[in-house]
Protein backbone atom coordinates (compact mmCIF):
# COMPACT_ATOMS: atom_id res chain seq x y z
CA UNK A 1 0.00 0.00 0.00
CA UNK A 2 1.37 3.49 -0.95
CA UNK A 3 2.30 5.33 1.88
CA UNK A 4 0.37 8.63 2.95
CA UNK A 5 3.00 10.53 4.14
CA UNK A 6 6.14 10.03 2.76
CA UNK A 7 9.32 11.70 4.41
CA UNK A 8 12.74 11.82 3.20
CA UNK A 9 16.39 12.26 4.23
CA UNK A 10 14.57 15.34 6.08
CA UNK A 11 16.96 17.49 8.03
CA UNK A 12 16.23 21.23 10.02
CA UNK A 13 19.03 23.67 11.38
CA UNK A 14 16.97 26.67 12.90
CA UNK A 15 19.02 30.39 11.98
CA UNK A 16 19.76 30.00 15.69
CA UNK A 17 22.01 27.13 14.74
CA UNK A 18 20.45 24.52 16.45
CA UNK A 19 19.77 21.22 14.59
CA UNK A 20 16.60 20.18 15.06
CA UNK A 21 16.27 17.32 12.63
CA UNK A 22 19.19 15.18 11.48
CA UNK A 23 18.27 13.20 8.10
CA UNK A 24 14.77 11.71 8.99
CA UNK A 25 13.08 9.32 7.03
CA UNK A 26 9.46 7.62 7.67
CA UNK A 27 6.41 6.41 5.68
CA UNK A 28 3.03 6.72 7.68
CA UNK A 29 0.37 3.97 5.73
CA UNK A 30 -3.01 5.50 5.19
CA UNK A 31 -5.11 5.34 8.04
CA UNK A 32 -2.65 4.05 10.61
CA UNK A 33 -2.11 5.39 14.65
CA UNK A 34 1.56 6.80 14.24
CA UNK A 35 2.72 8.18 17.70
CA UNK A 36 6.34 10.24 18.10
CA UNK A 37 7.31 9.52 21.66
CA UNK A 38 10.42 12.00 22.52
CA UNK A 39 11.36 14.67 25.24
CA UNK A 40 11.18 18.09 24.92
CA UNK A 41 13.44 19.44 21.96
CA UNK A 42 13.66 16.38 20.13
CA UNK A 43 12.00 17.56 17.26
CA UNK A 44 8.41 16.33 17.19
CA UNK A 45 7.06 19.46 16.56
CA UNK A 46 9.45 20.40 13.97
CA UNK A 47 9.11 17.37 12.00
CA UNK A 48 4.95 18.43 12.33
CA UNK A 49 5.58 21.42 11.41
CA UNK A 50 7.42 20.90 8.22
CA UNK A 51 5.02 18.97 6.89
CA UNK A 52 2.16 21.46 7.54
CA UNK A 53 3.98 24.05 5.49
CA UNK A 54 4.30 26.11 8.88
CA UNK A 55 8.38 25.90 8.98
CA UNK A 56 10.89 25.57 5.86
CA UNK A 57 13.05 22.21 5.62
CA UNK A 58 16.57 22.64 5.43
CA UNK A 59 17.74 19.60 3.21
CA UNK A 60 14.82 16.56 2.31
CA UNK A 61 11.20 16.24 0.93
CA UNK A 62 8.01 15.44 1.93
CA UNK A 63 4.82 14.11 0.26
CA UNK A 64 1.39 13.70 1.42
CA UNK A 65 -0.70 11.71 -0.61
CA UNK A 66 1.89 11.10 -3.18
CA UNK A 67 2.48 15.24 -3.66
CA UNK A 68 5.46 17.44 -2.57
CA UNK A 69 4.45 19.30 0.06
CA UNK A 70 5.90 22.32 -1.57
CA UNK A 71 4.97 21.72 -5.10
CA UNK A 72 1.74 20.70 -4.24
CA UNK A 73 1.17 22.57 -1.19
CA UNK A 74 -2.76 23.06 -1.82
CA UNK A 75 -3.15 19.42 -2.82
CA UNK A 76 -1.26 18.73 0.35
CA UNK A 77 -2.19 21.17 2.95
CA UNK A 78 -5.72 20.50 1.96
CA UNK A 79 -5.60 16.82 3.06
CA UNK A 80 -4.07 17.99 6.58
CA UNK A 81 -5.38 18.88 9.63
CA UNK A 82 -3.76 20.20 12.86
CA UNK A 83 -4.07 20.71 16.58
CA UNK A 84 -1.39 22.21 18.13
CA UNK A 85 0.41 22.06 21.16
CA UNK A 86 -0.05 25.36 22.60
CA UNK A 87 -3.54 26.37 22.97
CA UNK A 88 -3.45 28.92 20.63
CA UNK A 89 -7.12 30.72 19.88
CA UNK A 90 -8.46 34.18 19.24
CA UNK A 91 -10.17 35.50 22.28
CA UNK A 92 -13.56 37.20 21.23
CA UNK A 93 -14.57 35.05 18.62
CA UNK A 94 -17.68 32.49 19.04
CA UNK A 95 -16.78 28.61 18.90
CA UNK A 96 -19.31 28.79 15.58
CA UNK A 97 -17.51 31.37 13.82
CA UNK A 98 -13.93 30.09 14.17
CA UNK A 99 -14.78 26.59 12.63
CA UNK A 100 -16.50 28.65 9.60
CA UNK A 101 -13.41 30.75 9.69
CA UNK A 102 -11.25 27.30 9.92
CA UNK A 103 -13.01 25.44 7.29
CA UNK A 104 -12.93 28.62 5.15
CA UNK A 105 -9.43 28.80 4.94
CA UNK A 106 -9.24 25.11 3.79
CA UNK A 107 -11.41 26.71 0.52
CA UNK A 108 -14.66 24.74 2.01
CA UNK A 109 -17.57 25.95 1.11
CA UNK A 110 -19.84 26.35 5.06
CA UNK A 111 -21.45 23.49 5.76
CA UNK A 112 -23.46 23.76 8.99
CA UNK A 113 -25.05 20.10 9.11
CA UNK A 114 -21.23 18.61 9.16
CA UNK A 115 -20.22 21.66 11.83
CA UNK A 116 -23.02 20.97 14.14
CA UNK A 117 -22.28 17.38 13.95
CA UNK A 118 -18.42 17.98 14.77
CA UNK A 119 -19.25 20.47 17.72
CA UNK A 120 -21.81 17.53 18.98
CA UNK A 121 -19.07 14.94 18.57
CA UNK A 122 -17.09 17.51 20.60
CA UNK A 123 -19.88 17.79 23.47
CA UNK A 124 -19.29 21.57 22.12
CA UNK A 125 -22.78 22.11 20.61
CA UNK A 126 -24.14 24.30 23.84
CA UNK A 127 -20.75 26.10 23.73
CA UNK A 128 -21.27 27.19 19.88
CA UNK A 129 -22.44 30.47 20.85
CA UNK A 130 -19.90 31.08 23.81
CA UNK A 131 -16.62 33.74 22.96
CA UNK A 132 -13.45 31.62 23.11
CA UNK A 133 -12.55 33.28 26.08
CA UNK A 134 -15.20 32.16 28.30
CA UNK A 135 -14.26 28.81 27.55
CA UNK A 136 -12.35 26.51 29.97
CA UNK A 137 -8.74 24.78 29.09
CA UNK A 138 -10.45 21.50 28.16
CA UNK A 139 -12.73 22.97 25.85
CA UNK A 140 -10.52 25.23 24.48
CA UNK A 141 -8.13 22.10 23.37
CA UNK A 142 -11.64 20.61 22.01
CA UNK A 143 -12.23 23.92 19.91
CA UNK A 144 -8.80 23.17 18.50
CA UNK A 145 -9.55 19.69 17.85
CA UNK A 146 -12.65 20.91 15.75
CA UNK A 147 -11.66 23.69 14.43
CA UNK A 148 -8.51 20.84 12.54
CA UNK A 149 -11.55 18.36 11.57
CA UNK A 150 -13.29 21.25 10.32
CA UNK A 151 -12.55 20.68 6.44
CA UNK A 152 -13.10 17.09 6.73
CA UNK A 153 -8.96 16.02 6.63
CA UNK A 154 -7.46 12.50 5.48
CA UNK A 155 -4.50 13.06 7.87
CA UNK A 156 -4.93 14.91 10.94
CA UNK A 157 -1.58 15.78 13.25
CA UNK A 158 -2.16 15.67 16.78
CA UNK A 159 0.72 17.41 18.72
CA UNK A 160 0.88 17.16 22.13
CA UNK A 161 -3.07 16.99 22.57
CA UNK A 162 -3.48 15.50 25.89
CA UNK A 163 -0.94 17.54 27.56
CA UNK A 164 -2.13 18.89 31.15
CA UNK A 165 -5.77 17.78 30.28
CA UNK A 166 -7.54 15.84 32.78
CA UNK A 167 -7.89 12.33 33.04
CA UNK A 168 -11.87 11.76 31.80
CA UNK A 169 -10.99 14.53 28.97
CA UNK A 170 -7.99 12.83 27.65
CA UNK A 171 -9.98 9.08 27.73
CA UNK A 172 -12.59 10.75 25.75
CA UNK A 173 -9.74 12.08 23.29
CA UNK A 174 -8.54 8.42 23.18
CA UNK A 175 -12.10 7.59 22.07
CA UNK A 176 -12.34 10.28 19.26
CA UNK A 177 -9.01 8.73 18.04
CA UNK A 178 -10.20 5.51 17.82
CA UNK A 179 -13.29 6.85 16.10
CA UNK A 180 -11.59 8.80 13.46
CA UNK A 181 -9.46 5.92 12.83
CA UNK A 182 -12.18 3.71 12.19
CA UNK A 183 -13.95 6.52 9.33
CA UNK A 184 -10.47 6.46 7.56
CA UNK A 185 -8.48 9.37 8.98
CA UNK A 186 -4.45 8.80 9.63
CA UNK A 187 -3.60 9.85 12.74
CA UNK A 188 -0.09 11.41 13.76
CA UNK A 189 0.02 12.44 17.65
CA UNK A 190 3.43 13.35 19.82
CA UNK A 191 3.06 12.73 23.18
CA UNK A 192 5.02 12.48 26.43
CA UNK A 193 2.61 9.95 27.96
CA UNK A 194 3.75 6.88 26.97
CA UNK A 195 0.55 5.23 28.13
CA UNK A 196 -1.40 7.41 25.59
CA UNK A 197 0.77 5.70 23.29
CA UNK A 198 0.42 2.59 24.52
CA UNK A 199 -3.30 2.42 24.29
CA UNK A 200 -4.02 4.02 20.55
CA UNK A 201 -1.17 3.81 18.38
CA UNK A 202 -0.71 1.28 16.08
CA UNK A 203 3.23 1.72 15.56
CA UNK A 204 5.75 4.10 17.98
CA UNK A 205 8.24 6.02 16.83
CA UNK A 206 11.30 7.35 19.47
CA UNK A 207 12.63 11.07 18.55
CA UNK A 208 15.31 12.59 20.27
CA UNK A 209 17.87 14.95 19.62
CA UNK A 210 16.51 15.10 15.99
CA UNK A 211 16.94 11.53 15.38
CA UNK A 212 14.63 9.21 14.62
CA UNK A 213 15.90 6.34 16.87
CA UNK A 214 13.27 4.03 16.35
CA UNK A 215 10.49 3.39 14.26
CA UNK A 216 8.20 -0.03 14.80
CA UNK A 217 4.99 -1.84 15.36
CA UNK A 218 3.70 -1.44 19.04
CA UNK A 219 3.28 -5.04 19.87
CA UNK A 220 6.55 -6.32 17.64
CA UNK A 221 8.49 -3.26 19.34
CA UNK A 222 7.27 -4.66 22.81
CA UNK A 223 8.10 -8.51 21.45
CA UNK A 224 11.67 -7.53 20.54
CA UNK A 225 12.70 -4.76 23.45
CA UNK A 226 10.32 -5.95 26.00
CA UNK A 227 11.73 -7.40 29.03
CA UNK A 228 9.80 -9.68 31.53
CA UNK A 229 10.77 -10.11 35.36
CA UNK A 230 9.78 -12.58 37.90
CA UNK A 231 9.86 -11.16 41.37
CA UNK A 232 10.11 -13.47 44.43
CA UNK A 233 9.20 -12.49 47.58
CA UNK A 234 10.26 -14.45 50.12
CA UNK A 235 9.32 -15.59 53.38
CA UNK A 236 12.28 -13.96 55.49
CA UNK A 237 14.41 -10.99 54.42
CA UNK A 238 18.29 -12.39 53.03
CA UNK A 239 21.17 -10.66 53.63
CA UNK A 240 24.18 -11.97 50.98
CA UNK A 241 22.99 -14.06 48.38
CA UNK A 242 24.53 -17.63 48.17
CA UNK A 243 26.97 -18.12 45.50
CA UNK A 244 25.39 -20.76 43.91
CA UNK A 245 22.50 -17.75 42.63
CA UNK A 246 25.20 -15.64 40.78
CA UNK A 247 24.51 -16.81 37.42
CA UNK A 248 20.99 -15.12 37.54
CA UNK A 249 22.15 -11.83 38.14
CA UNK A 250 19.30 -11.27 40.73
CA UNK A 251 18.66 -7.78 41.94
CA UNK A 252 17.64 -7.84 46.02
CA UNK A 253 15.30 -5.65 47.02
CA UNK A 254 16.33 -2.73 50.11
CA UNK A 255 14.36 -5.11 52.66
CA UNK A 256 15.78 -7.83 51.33
CA UNK A 257 12.36 -9.44 51.10
CA UNK A 258 12.16 -9.64 47.08
CA UNK A 259 14.66 -11.01 44.49
CA UNK A 260 13.55 -9.35 40.85
CA UNK A 261 14.87 -11.90 37.90
CA UNK A 262 15.05 -9.98 34.64
CA UNK A 263 14.87 -12.56 31.46
CA UNK A 264 14.08 -12.88 27.59
CA UNK A 265 10.45 -14.62 27.49
CA UNK A 266 11.43 -15.21 24.09
CA UNK A 267 13.63 -17.94 24.18
CA UNK A 268 13.10 -21.57 25.14
CA UNK A 269 15.37 -21.81 28.36
CA UNK A 270 14.15 -18.42 30.32
CA UNK A 271 16.52 -19.80 33.14
CA UNK A 272 12.81 -20.05 35.69
CA UNK A 273 13.29 -23.61 36.44
CA UNK A 274 17.08 -23.12 36.89
CA UNK A 275 16.73 -20.53 39.62
CA UNK A 276 13.84 -21.86 41.18
CA UNK A 277 15.32 -25.20 41.84
CA UNK A 278 18.44 -23.15 43.43
CA UNK A 279 16.65 -20.71 45.46
CA UNK A 280 14.97 -24.35 46.78
CA UNK A 281 18.70 -26.02 47.51
CA UNK A 282 19.84 -22.40 48.92
CA UNK A 283 17.32 -23.05 51.55
CA UNK A 284 15.50 -20.06 51.00
CA UNK A 285 11.60 -20.07 51.32
CA UNK A 286 10.14 -18.51 48.24
CA UNK A 287 6.46 -17.00 49.72
CA UNK A 288 4.83 -16.01 46.42
CA UNK A 289 5.52 -15.58 42.66
CA UNK A 290 5.03 -12.68 40.52
CA UNK A 291 5.85 -11.84 36.78
CA UNK A 292 5.66 -8.18 34.88
CA UNK A 293 6.02 -6.88 31.12
CA UNK A 294 8.26 -4.13 30.92
CA UNK A 295 6.22 -0.63 29.55
CA UNK A 296 6.33 1.26 26.32
CA UNK A 297 7.76 3.85 28.92
CA UNK A 298 10.82 1.48 30.08
CA UNK A 299 11.51 1.14 26.32
CA UNK A 300 11.66 4.53 25.72
CA UNK A 301 13.53 5.71 28.79
CA UNK A 302 16.12 2.86 27.71
CA UNK A 303 16.32 4.14 24.48
CA UNK A 304 16.89 7.82 25.21
CA UNK A 305 19.27 7.31 27.84
CA UNK A 306 21.24 5.11 25.54
CA UNK A 307 21.66 7.92 22.98
CA UNK A 308 22.34 10.53 25.55
CA UNK B 1 -6.92 30.50 -6.24
CA UNK B 2 -9.19 30.00 -2.90
CA UNK B 3 -11.25 32.69 -3.15
CA UNK B 4 -12.97 30.72 -0.02
CA UNK B 5 -9.95 31.38 1.77
CA UNK B 6 -9.58 35.37 0.95
CA UNK B 7 -13.58 35.63 2.26
CA UNK B 8 -13.24 34.24 5.34
CA UNK B 9 -10.05 35.86 5.84
CA UNK B 10 -11.63 39.47 4.63
CA UNK B 11 -14.76 38.77 6.49
CA UNK B 12 -13.29 37.79 9.49
CA UNK B 13 -11.45 41.30 9.86
CA UNK B 14 -14.13 43.02 8.57
CA UNK B 15 -16.24 41.58 11.43
CA UNK B 16 -13.35 42.40 13.98
CA UNK B 17 -14.24 46.36 12.86
CA UNK B 18 -17.65 45.75 13.34
CA UNK B 19 -17.36 44.53 17.09
CA UNK B 20 -15.49 47.51 17.54
CA UNK B 21 -17.60 49.90 15.97
CA UNK B 22 -17.00 52.95 18.37
CA UNK B 23 -13.49 52.63 18.35
CA UNK B 24 -13.55 51.85 14.26
CA UNK B 25 -16.04 54.34 12.67
CA UNK B 26 -17.10 56.68 15.75
CA UNK B 27 -13.69 57.72 16.80
CA UNK B 28 -12.62 59.40 13.39
CA UNK B 29 -16.22 61.22 12.93
CA UNK B 30 -15.51 62.67 16.43
CA UNK B 31 -11.56 63.62 15.95
CA UNK B 32 -12.44 65.19 12.63
CA UNK B 33 -15.23 66.83 13.82
CA UNK B 34 -12.86 68.09 16.31
CA UNK B 35 -10.09 69.22 13.44
CA UNK B 36 -13.07 71.38 12.08
CA UNK B 37 -13.92 73.31 15.48
CA UNK B 38 -10.42 73.89 15.89
CA UNK B 39 -8.57 74.43 12.94
CA UNK B 40 -12.29 75.41 10.65
CA UNK B 41 -13.66 77.99 13.21
CA UNK B 42 -10.86 78.78 15.32
CA UNK B 43 -7.84 79.38 12.53
CA UNK B 44 -10.25 79.41 9.61
CA UNK B 45 -11.62 82.35 10.60
CA UNK B 46 -8.31 84.27 10.66
CA UNK B 47 -7.51 82.79 7.18
CA UNK B 48 -10.46 83.28 5.23
CA UNK B 49 -8.89 81.67 1.97
CA UNK B 50 -6.21 79.28 0.65
CA UNK B 51 -5.83 79.84 -3.03
CA UNK B 52 -9.21 80.90 -3.52
CA UNK B 53 -10.37 77.65 -1.35
CA UNK B 54 -12.10 78.81 2.22
CA UNK B 55 -10.17 77.61 4.49
CA UNK B 56 -12.33 75.19 6.06
CA UNK B 57 -12.90 73.22 2.73
CA UNK B 58 -8.96 73.65 2.16
CA UNK B 59 -8.06 70.89 5.03
CA UNK B 60 -10.69 68.69 3.72
CA UNK B 61 -8.34 66.66 1.74
CA UNK B 62 -5.70 67.13 4.52
CA UNK B 63 -7.78 65.63 6.98
CA UNK B 64 -9.43 62.74 4.93
CA UNK B 65 -5.43 61.75 4.36
CA UNK B 66 -4.47 61.81 7.87
CA UNK B 67 -7.41 59.36 8.87
CA UNK B 68 -6.66 57.15 6.08
CA UNK B 69 -3.19 56.87 6.50
CA UNK B 70 -3.02 56.81 10.00
CA UNK B 71 -5.70 53.89 10.15
CA UNK B 72 -5.04 52.18 6.85
CA UNK B 73 -1.66 51.05 8.80
CA UNK B 74 -2.73 50.27 12.32
CA UNK B 75 -5.67 48.41 10.35
CA UNK B 76 -3.18 46.62 8.56
CA UNK B 77 -0.41 46.01 10.91
CA UNK B 78 -2.65 44.98 13.69
CA UNK B 79 -4.61 42.63 11.49
CA UNK B 80 -1.61 40.70 10.74
CA UNK B 81 0.32 40.85 13.84
CA UNK B 82 -2.21 40.12 16.58
CA UNK B 83 -2.60 36.23 14.71
CA UNK B 84 1.02 36.43 15.04
CA UNK B 85 1.00 37.53 18.66
CA UNK B 86 -1.45 35.06 19.85
CA UNK B 87 0.01 31.85 17.71
CA UNK B 88 -3.37 31.60 15.54
CA UNK B 89 -1.26 32.17 12.37
CA UNK B 90 -0.50 28.96 12.25
CA UNK B 91 -3.63 28.29 10.81
CA UNK B 92 -3.00 30.59 8.22
CA UNK B 93 0.65 29.54 7.13
CA UNK B 94 -1.25 25.59 7.03
CA UNK B 95 -3.79 26.09 4.35
CA UNK B 96 -3.49 25.62 0.86
CA UNK B 97 -3.43 29.28 1.19
CA UNK B 98 -0.65 30.93 -1.19
CA UNK B 99 0.48 34.39 0.08
CA UNK B 100 -0.93 36.40 -2.87
CA UNK B 101 -4.20 35.44 -1.45
CA UNK B 102 -3.24 36.01 2.02
CA UNK B 103 -2.79 39.20 1.03
CA UNK B 104 -5.73 40.42 -0.85
CA UNK B 105 -7.95 38.93 2.19
CA UNK B 106 -5.66 41.46 5.53
CA UNK B 107 -4.65 44.02 3.35
CA UNK B 108 -8.29 44.29 1.48
CA UNK B 109 -10.10 44.47 4.32
CA UNK B 110 -7.67 47.22 6.39
CA UNK B 111 -8.29 48.92 2.58
CA UNK B 112 -12.05 48.51 2.72
CA UNK B 113 -11.82 49.67 6.36
CA UNK B 114 -10.27 52.86 5.40
CA UNK B 115 -11.81 53.80 2.45
CA UNK B 116 -15.47 53.84 4.56
CA UNK B 117 -13.69 56.11 7.72
CA UNK B 118 -12.56 57.87 4.15
CA UNK B 119 -15.81 58.54 3.08
CA UNK B 120 -17.76 58.78 6.58
CA UNK B 121 -15.35 61.81 7.05
CA UNK B 122 -16.27 63.23 3.58
CA UNK B 123 -19.84 63.08 4.78
CA UNK B 124 -18.91 64.63 8.18
CA UNK B 125 -16.70 67.61 6.30
CA UNK B 126 -20.06 68.01 4.29
CA UNK B 127 -21.61 69.32 7.54
CA UNK B 128 -19.06 71.60 8.60
CA UNK B 129 -18.08 73.41 4.72
CA UNK B 130 -19.70 73.68 1.57
CA UNK B 131 -17.59 71.13 -0.50
CA UNK B 132 -17.20 70.35 -4.32
CA UNK B 133 -15.39 67.67 -6.06
CA UNK B 134 -14.19 68.84 -9.46
CA UNK B 135 -12.81 65.18 -10.22
CA UNK B 136 -14.52 62.60 -8.37
CA UNK B 137 -13.04 59.81 -10.48
CA UNK B 138 -9.58 61.51 -10.05
CA UNK B 139 -10.57 61.57 -5.94
CA UNK B 140 -11.77 57.91 -5.50
CA UNK B 141 -8.76 57.14 -7.63
CA UNK B 142 -6.53 58.58 -4.95
CA UNK B 143 -8.46 57.35 -2.20
CA UNK B 144 -8.67 53.59 -3.14
CA UNK B 145 -4.53 53.99 -4.11
CA UNK B 146 -3.94 55.52 -0.76
CA UNK B 147 -5.71 52.53 1.24
CA UNK B 148 -4.44 50.42 -0.56
CA UNK B 149 -0.71 51.70 -0.83
CA UNK B 150 -0.62 52.24 3.28
CA UNK B 151 -2.69 49.06 4.14
CA UNK B 152 0.36 47.39 2.62
CA UNK B 153 2.54 49.49 4.26
CA UNK B 154 0.73 48.22 7.42
CA UNK B 155 0.80 45.05 6.72
CA UNK B 156 4.53 45.00 6.09
CA UNK B 157 4.90 46.80 9.93
CA UNK B 158 2.71 44.22 11.45
CA UNK B 159 5.29 41.84 9.97
CA UNK B 160 8.61 43.31 11.29
CA UNK B 161 7.49 44.49 14.73
CA UNK B 162 7.58 41.71 17.31
CA UNK B 163 5.78 43.71 19.94
CA UNK B 164 3.18 46.47 20.53
CA UNK B 165 5.82 49.17 20.89
CA UNK B 166 7.15 48.60 17.30
CA UNK B 167 3.55 48.21 16.07
CA UNK B 168 2.90 51.75 17.22
CA UNK B 169 6.20 53.49 16.39
CA UNK B 170 5.55 54.23 13.08
CA UNK B 171 2.28 55.43 12.72
CA UNK B 172 3.04 57.87 15.78
CA UNK B 173 6.45 58.83 15.37
CA UNK B 174 7.05 59.29 11.46
CA UNK B 175 3.39 59.19 9.70
CA UNK B 176 1.53 61.56 11.93
CA UNK B 177 4.19 64.26 11.60
CA UNK B 178 4.85 63.46 8.34
CA UNK B 179 1.26 64.08 7.48
CA UNK B 180 0.86 67.15 9.38
CA UNK B 181 3.89 68.90 8.41
CA UNK B 182 3.05 67.71 4.48
CA UNK B 183 0.64 70.13 3.91
CA UNK B 184 -2.56 68.56 5.48
CA UNK B 185 -3.73 72.07 6.90
CA UNK B 186 -1.71 74.85 4.83
CA UNK B 187 -0.63 75.10 1.38
CA UNK B 188 3.11 74.05 0.51
CA UNK B 189 3.40 77.67 -1.46
CA UNK B 190 2.81 80.04 2.33
CA UNK B 191 6.13 78.10 3.48
CA UNK B 192 9.30 80.67 3.11
CA UNK B 193 11.58 79.07 -0.06
CA UNK B 194 13.69 77.09 1.85
CA UNK B 195 11.18 74.93 3.81
CA UNK B 196 9.27 74.51 0.34
CA UNK B 197 12.07 73.17 -0.98
CA UNK B 198 12.45 70.50 2.60
CA UNK B 199 8.85 69.84 2.43
CA UNK B 200 9.01 68.28 -1.05
CA UNK B 201 11.52 65.53 0.44
CA UNK B 202 8.34 64.52 2.63
CA UNK B 203 6.58 62.11 0.46
CA UNK B 204 2.64 62.59 1.70
CA UNK B 205 3.23 66.18 0.32
CA UNK B 206 2.27 64.63 -3.03
CA UNK B 207 -0.78 62.40 -1.70
CA UNK B 208 -2.14 65.37 -0.19
CA UNK B 209 -1.45 67.47 -3.16
CA UNK B 210 -2.39 65.33 -6.14
CA UNK B 211 -5.88 64.43 -3.62
CA UNK B 212 -6.48 68.12 -2.89
CA UNK B 213 -6.45 68.95 -6.62
CA UNK B 214 -9.16 66.54 -6.87
CA UNK B 215 -11.18 68.48 -5.03
CA UNK B 216 -10.13 71.99 -6.06
CA UNK B 217 -7.85 71.75 -8.93
CA UNK B 218 -5.18 73.86 -6.74
CA UNK B 219 -2.17 71.83 -5.70
CA UNK B 220 1.63 72.01 -4.68
CA UNK B 221 2.86 69.63 -7.25
CA UNK B 222 1.44 68.54 -10.28
CA UNK B 223 -1.30 65.86 -10.15
CA UNK B 224 0.95 63.76 -12.46
CA UNK B 225 3.88 63.35 -10.05
CA UNK B 226 1.61 62.88 -7.03
CA UNK B 227 0.08 59.87 -9.38
CA UNK B 228 3.32 58.96 -9.68
CA UNK B 229 4.50 59.26 -6.23
CA UNK B 230 1.53 57.04 -4.97
CA UNK B 231 2.25 54.55 -7.27
CA UNK B 232 6.00 54.35 -6.94
CA UNK B 233 5.27 53.69 -2.76
CA UNK B 234 2.02 50.86 -4.03
CA UNK B 235 5.54 49.26 -5.57
CA UNK B 236 7.54 49.71 -3.08
CA UNK B 237 5.31 48.12 -0.93
CA UNK B 238 4.32 45.36 -2.82
CA UNK B 239 8.19 44.46 -3.70
CA UNK B 240 8.84 44.91 0.48
CA UNK B 241 5.96 41.96 0.68
CA UNK B 242 6.70 39.68 -1.51
CA UNK B 243 10.34 39.73 -0.54
CA UNK B 244 9.23 38.68 3.33
CA UNK B 245 6.51 36.09 1.85
CA UNK B 246 9.75 34.67 -0.44
CA UNK B 247 11.73 34.39 2.50
CA UNK B 248 9.33 33.83 5.55
CA UNK B 249 10.47 36.80 7.21
CA UNK B 250 8.65 36.90 10.53
CA UNK B 251 6.40 34.17 9.13
CA UNK B 252 8.18 31.37 8.54
CA UNK B 253 11.72 29.75 10.35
Amino acid sequence: MQAIISVSNLSKTYASGHQALRDVSLEIAPGEILALLGPNGAGKTTLISIVCGIVNASAGSVTVGGHDIRKGYRVTRSMIGLVPQELTLGAFETVWNTLCFSRGLFGKKPDPVYLEQLLRDLSLWDKKDNVLMSLSGGMKRRVLIGKALSHEPTVLFLDEPTAGVDVELRKDMWALVERLRQSGVTIILTTHYIEEAEAIADRVGVINKGELLLLDDKQALMHKLGKRQLIIELEAPVGELPESLDTWKLERSSDGRQLVYTYDPHIDDTGINGLLQAITESGLVVKDLQTTQSSLEDIFVSLVRADA
Amino acid sequence: MNTQAIRVIYKYEMLRAWETLLQSFVSPVLSTSLYFVVFGSAIGSRIQQVEGVPYGAFIVPGLIMLALLTHSITNASFGIFFPRFTGTIYEVLSAPISFVEILIGYVGAAATKSLIIGLIILATAGFFVPLEIAHPLWMAGFLILTCISFSLFGFIIGLWADNFEKLQLIPLLVITPLVFLGGSFYSVNMLPPAWQTVTLFNPVVYLISGFRWSFFEVSDVSVGISLFMVLAFLALCLLVVGWMFKTGYRLKQ
